[in-house]
C-alpha cells in the first residue's frame, strides 16, 4: 500500500554494500582488520604493484552464496569478474574488480514486517566486488594523502528493485537487510566504520505515471540519517516539481549537520566506465555440492525460525519477530523457554524488563548480567506461585545490579515468598474489614474503586507478599458471604 | 676444447656438474662479453656482484652434490619480468629505476633450479612491438646484421643468445614475442601453452595472451628450461592451470616417422617473401627426409587474426596500463596544476609513443556504444579462430610454417608505420589467440644472409610433440650451430 505524500506517491531502490568478514581480502591475503596504521594492510597485490594478480577469496565466495540463500535467490554456476576502468588515487590498479554482467546471486526477496503489515522487496542482485582505498585530505597541506589498508576489501553489493514506497519502509528494510548479513555472519555490520553502507535511489511521481527521475542518495551509515536523508529528499524533489522545475539525475550526499542533500555530480558527468571480462579471473563457477555445503552450514534464518516460535511455543506474531532480531537474543529466548517451560511469560520478560535494561545501558544480549537459566528460574518462581509479579521484579533488580545470582536465595533473604497460608491472610483480611468501614460500605453500594482500594491496603500490610488474586477471591467471598 | 660461451646450456651443467669449471668462472666469462658486446644493446641492468653471489651459491649446491640440471648455468631476464635483485622497466621510462620487492614465479623457479642470473634484456615497451624500436632504452642490433632490427618484443633476448652473451634466456609472447625475435635472430624459442607458466610477475601487456617461454640455441636447451619454468601457481595466478610441469627432455629422441605435418595453406599467400618460402620449403622436405608426412590443411581465419588480436591486446592493455600514474610508483610528473594534469603529464612523459596508441586503441574499442562492435566482436573471431586449429589438428599433428613473412628488416625501415609492423605479426599471432604452444626454429639463411626460421605449432599441451620435431630436426642439420661473424 503506497501512502501519497502531498499527491506524490515515493519509489525507493537501494544499493547496499555489505563488507564481508573474511579475515583477508578478496584478491590478496593481506588481513582486513580496521583501523590499523595507513597502508601497513596493503599487500603488493593491493598496492597493484606491476606483475601482481588477483587470486579469489573463497570466504568471500561462500559469503555471497550463504547471502543468496538467506533470501533465496539463484545462485549463478558461472559468474564473471569485469574490470571497471576509472582513475582514482586510492584505486591502485587504476580499476576496480567487480562482477558487471554476470553475478553470482540473482533474484531474491527480503521479507518483513511495516506495523502489522508483512511486506517484500524484490532484489535484483548482488554481487561480489572489492572495495577502493581512502584518500586523506585533512592530514596534508596542500596535498592528499593515500591508505590502501581497504583496498581490497571484500563486498557484497545488494540490489534492489524500486520497491520502497515510504521512507519508514526503507528503513525497515535496511533493518533487516541489516539482520540478514548480521545473522548469518556475513558481515560485522558495524555501520560507523563502514561496514554497511546503503545507497538510497529516491524519486516520487502522481500515482499511475511513469516512474520519476531518481537522485542517489550515497553512503548512509546510520538508520537515522537514512531515515532524515529520505525524508528531506523527498520534500525537496516534491517541492521541485511543485515549483514547476524538473528533478535531474544525479549522485547527492546527505549533510547530517544541515539535514539537508546535496548534489556532488550529475548525469553529465557520468564516467564512462568501460566495462570488461578481467582476464586475470577465470569465471566464478560454484558447483552445486558447494551451494549445498554452504547451506549446511548456515544457522537457522530468522524468519523461519521465528515461525518455529509461533508454531512450537506458541508465541505470538509480534513476538516472535521481535525475538528473532539476532540470534543472541533468540539462543537466549529458547535457552529461557526451555529451561523454565514458560514460554510466554520467558518472553514477556525479555521483551520488557530485560529489553529496557538492554537499551538504557546500550549493551546487547550477550552482555547482559542475567544469564537466560537464571532469568528461566526467575520465570518458574512467577509460574509456581511462588512470588508474584512485582515481588519478581524486585528480584530481578537484584540479579541485574548483581546484588545476588540466585534466585531462591534472593527470595528468601528478601523475604518475598508469597503469603499462601489461607489463615493468616484471611486474618489481616478481616483486621483491613474492621478498619475501613467506610470503603466496605461504598464496595456494597456498589463502587468497584473502594474493593481496589481495599486490596491495595491489604498487599500493603503483607508487604506485597500476598499472592493478588487470593487476596482478590478472599476479600470478595467476605464482603459478599 | 670450445669456448664456454659456444657450449650448449646441457653441455655447460655438464662440465659444471664434473666440477670442470665452476658456476663464478661461467658467470665471470659471460659477465665479460656481455661488457665486449654492450654495443648490442641487449642488456639493460647487471649487476656482477649480484651475478657472482648467485654463483657461488651455486657452486656451493654443486659441491654439496646436487645434481639440478641447471645448476649454476646462467640466464638474463627479459625486463618484463619482475626482480628483486635487478631493476625492472619493462623498457619504459614509465619504471625507470622501478625495483620489485619480489622475484616473478618465473625467475623464482630458474632461480631455485639454481641458475645464474646475468642481467635484465631489452625489449619493447611494455612488451609491445615486433622489431624492439619501441624500447625506451635503444634499439637492440641484430648481431647478424648489425643495422636490422632483432624483432621484438623479446629482442633482448633473442640477440643475448644470438650473441652468445646469455647460453638461454627468457621471454615472453603475447602475439609472436618469442618466435618472431627468434626468427630473425636463428634461434630457438617456444612459448607453451597458454596457463602453463605462471604470470605472476611478468609485467602485463595482454593477460589472456601473456605467456612466458625460454629462448636458447636448441630444442633440448629450450627443453631443459621449459621443464623448470612451467607449473601450477594457484595461489598468484588465477590463470595458470593446474598441470604439473614435465621433464621435456624425456620427450626428446623419439621418431618422426609417420608425424604428420600440417602445411596451412594460408601461411604460404602474397605476402610471404620468396627467401623465407624457399628456406621453409626446404625445411619441409627435411622433415619428409626424417619420415614425416605432409599434409595440407586450412587455418580460414589467418588473415584475421591480426584484425582481433589488435583489438583485444589493446584493451587488455588500455586497462593493465592504468596502474602507472605516478601515484604509487614509477615516474611522476615533476609539475602540475591538479590531480588530472598529474594523470595526464605523467603518462604522457612515462609511455612512450607506441605504447599510448595502443592505450588509445583499446580504450576506443572498450567504450560504451563500441563494445559490442570491437570487443565482443573480437572475441567470438578468436573462438573461431581457435576452432580452425581444433579441426586442423584432426587433421595433423603439428603445424608448420614461416615464423614471420620476410627476414629481419632494417632498423628504422618501417618508420612511423605501425601497421607495417603489424602486419608482419601475422603468422605468430593465430597460436596467440588460441592458447597453442608455439615455437620458432633456425632452418636456413634468406637476404642479406639473415636467418629464416620455422614456426611449429602444437595442439594444446602438446610442448614434448613440438620440441621433439624440433630435436630431430636440429640432429639433422646445422642451422641453430651458425653463429654471426661478429661476435666469435
Amino acid at each position: 500500500m503506497s501512502r501519497l505524500v502531498q499527491g506524490y506517491e515515493v519509489v525507493i531502490g537501494f544499493e547496499t554494500h555489505a563488507q564481508l568478514s573474511t579475515r583477508s581480502k578478496i584478491f590478496s591475503r593481506a588481513p582486513t582488520d580496521f583501523g590499523a596504521e595507513p597502508n601497513t594492510q596493503a599487500s603488493a597485490v593491493d598496492l597493484a604493484l606491476p606483475g601482481t594478480l588477483p587470486v579469489m577469496n573463497k570466504g568471500a565466495v561462500e559469503r555471497a552464496i550463504a547471502f543468496g540463500l538467506a533470501v533465496n535467490a539463484h545462485i549463478a554456476p558461472r559468474s564473471v569478474f569485469a574490470r571497471k576502468n576509472y582513475f582514482y588515487p586510492d584505486l591502485p590498479k587504476g580499476y576496480q574488480i567487480s562482477q558487471y554482467e554476470i553475478p553470482v546471486v540473482q533474484g531474491g526477496v527480503v521479507e518483513f514486517y511495516l506495523g502489522d503489515e508483512k511486506r517484500s522487496v524484490r532484489l535484483v542482485r548482488a554481487h561480489l566486488e572489492e572495495d577502493a582505498g581512502k584518500s586523506l585530505h585533512e592530514d596534508f597541506v596542500g596535498q592528499s594523502g593515500i591508505d590502501l589498508n581497504r583496498a581490497g576489501t571484500p563486498l557484497l553489493e545488494i540490489v534492489t528493485e524500486p520497491d520502497m514506497r515510504s521512507t519508514e519502509e526503507a528503513v525497515a528494510y535496511a533493518k533487516e537487510l541489516h539482520k540478514i548479513v548480521t545473522w548469518i555472519g556475513i558481515c560485522d555490520g558495524n555501520m560507523q566504520e563502514g561496514s554497511f553502507r546503503c545507497d538510497a535511489n529516491v524519486s516520487v511521481r502522481k500515482p499511475g505515471q511513469p516512474l520519476g527521475t531518481r537522485r542517489e542518495i550515497k553512503n548512509l551509515n546510520s538508520f537515522r540519517f537514512m531515515q532524515q536523508a529520505i525524508d528531506y529528499e523527498i520534500r525537496w524533489q516534491i517541492e521541485e516539481l511543485e515549483d514547476g522545475r524538473a528533478i535531474e539525475q544525479a549522485t547527492v550526499l546527505f549533510d547530517p549537520d544541515t539535514g539537508e542533500t546535496r548534489a556532488m555530480r550529475t548525469k553529465e558527468d557520468a564516467a564512462d566506465y568501460r566495462y570488461f571480462p578481467d582476464p586475470d579471473l577465470p569465471p566464478l563457477v560454484v558447483a552445486p555440492e558447494w551451494v549445498e555445503q554452504v547451506r549446511a552450514s548456515m544457522p537457522e534464518l530468522p524468519r523461519a525460525m521465528a515461525a518455529r516460535f509461533v508454531a512450537d511455543y506458541g508465541l505470538p506474531e509480534y513476538d516472535a519477530t521481535t525475538l528473532t532480531q539476532s540470534p543472541a537474543m533468540a539462543a537466549y529466548f529458547e535457552a529461557a523457554a526451555r529451561s523454565s517451560g514458560q514460554p510466554k511469560l520467558a518472553s514477556n520478560w525479555i521483551m520488557g524488563e530485560v529489553s529496557r535494561r538492554l537499551n538504557a545501558q546500550e549493551i546487547d544480549i550477550g552482555q547482559a548480567p542475567v544469564p537466560a537459566a537464571t532469568l528461566a528460574a526467575l520465570v518458574g518462581r512467577i509460574a509456581d506461585g511462588t512470588i508474584s509479579n512485582s515481588a519478581a521484579r524486585q528480584v530481578f533488580e537484584a540479579l541485574w545490579s548483581g546484588e545476588g545470582s540466585n534466585v531462591d536465595a534472593l527470595i528468601e533473604a528478601k523475604g518475598l515468598k508469597q503469603m499462601n497460608d489461607t489463615g493468616e491472610l484471611e486474618k489481616i483480611l478481616d483486621g483491613i474489614i474492621a478498619a475501613n468501614p467506610d470503603n466496605v460500605a461504598q464496595f456494597k453500594a456498589g463502587k468497584d474503586k473502594a474493593f481496589n482500594a481495599l486490596v491495595g491496603q491489604a498487599m500493603k500490610a503483607t508487604k506485597g507478599k500476598a499472592n493478588p488474586q487470593q487476596v482478590n477471591e478472599l476479600l470478595r467471598r467476605k464482603l459478599q458471604g | 676444447m670450445s669456448a664456454l660461451h659456444d657450449l650448449s646450456v646441457a653441455a655447460l651443467a655438464g662440465r659444471l656438474k664434473a666440477r670442470e669449471v665452476s658456476a663464478v668462472e661461467v658467470a665471470q666469462h659471460f659477465l665479460a662479453r656481455g661488457g665486449a658486446h654492450a654495443g648490442l644493446g641487449a642488456f639493460l641492468a647487471t649487476d656482477p656482484e649480484v651475478t657472482l653471489a648467485q654463483a657461488r651459491a651455486a657452486d656451493a649446491r654443486i659441491a654439496a652434490g646436487e645434481a639440478a640440471p641447471l645448476l649454476g648455468v646462467p640466464v638474463a631476464h627479459k625486463d618484463i619480468f619482475v626482480t628483486r635483485d635487478f631493476p625492472t622497466t619493462a623498457g619504459s621510462k614509465m619504471l625507470e629505476g622501478y625495483r620489485s620487492p619480489f622475484d616473478a614465479t618465473v625467475v623464482r623457479k630458474l632461480a631455485e633450479a639454481g641458475m645464474v642470473t646475468l642481467g635484465k634484456l631489452n625489449c619493447d615497451e611494455f612488451a609491445m612491438g615486433s622489431s624492439n624500436e619501441n624500447s625506451a632504452y635503444g634499439p637492440v642490433k641484430n648481431p647478424w646484421d648489425t643495422s636490422r632490427i632483432p624483432g621484438g618484443s623479446s629482442g633482448g633476448s633473442a640477440v643475448a643468445v644470438a650473441a652468445r652473451l646469455a647460453p638461454a634466456a627468457t621471454g615472453t609472447d603475447t602475439g609472436g614475442s618469442i618466435r618472431q625475435p627468434a626468427s630473425f635472430c636463428g634461434i630457438t624459442g617456444i612459448k607453451p601453452t597458454y596457463g602453463r607458466a605462471s604470470r605472476y610477475g611478468m609485467i602485463a601487456y595482454a593477460s589472456s595472451l601473456d605467456q612466458a617461454g625460454p629462448m636458447a640455441r636448441s630444442a633440448e636447451d629450450c627443453a631443459l628450461l621449459l621443464s623448470a619454468l612451467c607449473g601450477p601457481d594457484p595461489d598468484r595466478d588465477s590463470t595458470s592451470l593446474d598441470v604439473p610441469s614435465e621433464d621435456f627432455t624425456r620427450a626428446l629422441g623419439g621418431s618422426l616417422e609417420g608425424l604428420r605435418i600440417g602445411v596451412p595453406k594460408e601461411f604460404f599467400g602474397e605476402g610471404l617473401a620468396d627467401d623465407v618460402r624457399a628456406a621453409i620449403e626446404a625445411a619441409l622436405q627435411q622433415y619428409e627426409k626424417l619420415g614425416a608426412r605432409r599434409v595440407e590443411v586450412s587455418l580460414p581465419r589467418t588473415e584475421l587474426s591480426i584484425p582481433v588480436y589488435y583489438i583485444i591486446a589493446p584493451a587488455e592493455a588500455s586497462s593493465n596500463l592504468s596502474r602507472f600514474d605516478g601515484v604509487k610508483f614509477g615516474h611522476r610528473a615533476k609539475q602540475y596544476t591538479d590531480l588530472l594534469d598529474m594523470y595526464r603529464k605523467t603518462r604522457a612523459e612515462g609511455f612512450g609513443e607506441e605504447v599510448k596508441q595502443r592505450i588509445m586503441v583499446g580504450t576506443y574499442v572498450l567504450s560504451h556504444g563500441y563494445y559490442d562492435a570491437y570487443y565482443l566482436q573480437a572475441q567470438k573471431v578468436r573462438r573461431m579462430i581457435a576452432d580452425d586449429f581444433r579441426r586442423a589438428f584432426t587433421e595433423c599433428d603439428v603445424i608448420a610454417g614461416p615464423a614471420a613473412p620476410t627476414v629481419a628488416w632494417k632498423l628504422g625501415e618501417h618508420g612511423n608505420d605501425p601497421l607495417a609492423d603489424y602486419l608482419a605479426d601475422i603468422f605468430t599471432l593465430p597460436a596467440s589467440l588460441a592458447g597453442l604452444p608455439g615455437m620458432c626454429l633456425p632452418c636456413g639463411f634468406g637476404a642479406g644472409g639473415m636467418p629464416v626460421g620455422l614456426q611449429l605449432i602444437g595442439n594444446w599441451f602438446q610442448e614434448g610433440r613440438l620440441l621433439n620435431a624440433a630435436h630431430a630436426f636440429q640432429q639433422a642439420t646445422d642451422f641453430h650451430l651458425q653463429q654471426p661473424e661478429g661476435v666469435q
